[in-house]
């Protein structure tokens, strides 16, 4: 069987980055008063891929994500994110780079007292560099995107879980960042919205070719993650043939306490020895 | 439940006045830097003037009406009723009027602004706003504080009006005296002293209330619990802290103005 050809654009400009990872995180070390929550953590998110993230409750995972995006500071060690030290900036200069960084919050995080509309153009809004059409034609794509165009005059408590995250995704992507985080988006979702999401997070990952971080307690998740790809001519999602799973960009890194215990691809996960990872995949 | 030792304990509150001392400060930096949110500034000025002004009003003329009620005997027993216009007047323009909004404002705002900013906190809008590039102390705290400052002011000269006509009313109605005479004492005794006191005391309670209330939401830990806690915290705490600065700013004032 041949290897389907994937439908996956490059960034314009992808050839001029000045760091070849999206994402570095160097001996990150945190605690909250007495309790380690990170011990060492080092890892590279490579422009394009996707890498998830594992591990049991309490284990740093949404930290990671938070300490990403500079709303967290380390106690030591060294974070770039798209070339750029950050965990010497300040807020103001967060707030730049945050423009090409964008997270899917755990609980979507929406704006109750705002509409889907002004949620998903509230950057742009924020902004005030485009026109109210632009704004309009822009966030109409998003929510196109996440096949909610027609919520847009809906308040978030009048949506489901699930509509929630897709808008959540939408406000994510509309200033079209080059990095996203996704803080367990289909947590508490049932199975059919579930893969939904994780469609959604292909199609970002294969049509657009987003650096991600994806933190999940779902392994189905992820794994339909390593073993699909996004077919844009039929605009959905496709499994990949077995000798093909190498094609789709995507990673895996497990914590235990603080500490990462494994950090490789679908092939070596499965393959992997260690007692306690494969107690927790099986 | 857990002890906490002396020295964390200290640290803690020396971490938590030094937060607040930034928050405070960064409120006020922060009109001077683009975007100025006006429309949230207007927004919060129609909740926390409007809403609050029936129940400002209410107070001072209530209290007004009481203050005549109780003056009005003693100053019978020295045959000064004539006086009653000063007293009245002088009671709510100097201390009354603008620590019956304060206390008013912060039950009614410092309350409201701990659940919001709390309720934020804890479903991750705060990160979110962050995360999309909005600085949480420019587009929540600084259009609450300014506006909680000038509708306070606004709302004691109405307070303040208030009282007086609930001192007419007992002096009319109960006292059967002369309300022309109360009117024009009330008037004649009040000097700009009084009035520069009465109408600085509420641009710093208004500055408590709107810094405390977003101070206590904006370091809710905990949950729904922590949002309930914060609120009870944030209003007990704008209240002792109205009433005690309120002496201070009396004595500095007097000292001041050469009044002592």
């Amino acid at each position: 069987m041949s290897t389907p050809t994937l439908p996956i654009e490059s960034r314009s400009a992808a050839d001029q980055r000045p760091s070849p990872d999206a994402i570095v995180f160097e001996d990150v070390e945190l605690a909250f008063d007495d309790k380690v929550v990170l011990a060492g953590i080092s890892f590279r998110l490579a422009h394009g891929e996707t890498k998830a993230i594992f591990g049991v409750a309490g284990s740093g995972k949404s930290t990671i994500l938070k300490l990403a995006l500079g709303l967290l500071k380390p106690d030591s060690g060294r974070i770039a994110v798209l070339g750029e030290e950050i965990t010497t900036m300040t807020e103001d200069q967060l707030f730049e780079l945050r423009r090409k960084v964008g997270i899917v919050f755990q609980e979507s995080a929406l704006f109750d007292s705002l509409t889907v509309r002004e949620n998903v153009a509230y950057r742009l809004l924020e902004e005030g560099k485009l026109s109210e059409e632009e704004i309009e034609k822009r966030v109409r794509e998003a929510l196109s995107f996440v096949e909610l165009a027609h919520t847009m005059d809906m308040y978030p408590s009048e949506l489901s879980g699930g509509m929630r995250r897709r808008v959540g995704i939408a406000r994510t992507i509309i200033t079209e960042p080059e990095v996203l985080l996704y803080d367990s988006p289909t947590g508490g979702l049932d199975p059919v919205t579930s893969n939904t999401i994780i469609e959604l997070i292909v199609k970002q990952r294969d049509v657009y070719k987003t650096s991600s971080l994806l933190v999940t307690h779902r392994l189905q998740d992820a794994f339909t993650m390593g073993t699909h790809y996004f077919d844009r001519s039929e605009n959905k999602m496709k499994p990949l043939p077995p000798n093909a799973r190498s094609a789709v960009p995507m990673g895996f890194l497990i914590l235990r306490e603080g500490r990462i215990i494994f950090d490789g691809d679908l092939k070596s996960l499965r393959e992997t020895t260690d007692e306690y990872i494969r107690e927790y995949i099986s | 439940m857990e002890l906490t030792s002396p020295t964390d304990f200290a640290k803690e509150r020396v971490k938590s006045v030094q937060d607040y001392a930034v928050l405070s400060v960064r409120s006020l930096v922060n009109l001077f830097k683009r975007p100025l949110y006006v429309a949230d500034m207007i927004q919060q000025a129609d909740l926390i003037g409007f809403g609050s002004l029936p129940i400002v009003l209410a107070a001072c003329f209530f209290t007004g009406a009481a203050l005549a009620l109780n003056s009005a005997s003693t100053l019978d027993r020295f045959g000064a009723m004539t006086v009653i216009g000063q007293l009245v007047s002088v009671g709510i323009v100097r201390e009354l009027g603008p620590v019956l909004a304060g206390l008013v404002v912060a039950g009614r705002n410092a309350s409201g602004m701990a659940s919001e900013l709390g309720s934020m906190v804890v479903t991750e809008q705060i990160d979110a706003m962050r995360a999309l590039g909005t600085d949480p102390l420019k587009k929540l705290v600084t259009p609450r504080v300014t506006s909680t400052i000038v509708m306070l002011f606004f709302l004691t000269i109405l307070g303040d009006l208030l009282g007086l006509i609930g001192g007419a009313f007992v002096v009319r109605l109960v006292l059967r005296l002369d309300t022309h005479q109360y009117w024009s004492s009330a008037w004649q005794t009040l000097e700009y002293s009084d009035v520069f006191t009465g109408l600085t005391k509420p641009v710093v309670f208004g500055f408590i209330i709107a810094t405390i209330g977003c101070y206590y939401g904006l370091n809710t830990k905990g949950g729904t619990q922590g949002v309930g806690r914060a609120t009870t915290e944030a209003v007990v705490a704008a209240m002792i802290l109205i009433i005690a600065v309120d002496v201070f700013i009396t004595r500095v004032l007097m000292l001041t103005l050469g009044t002592s």
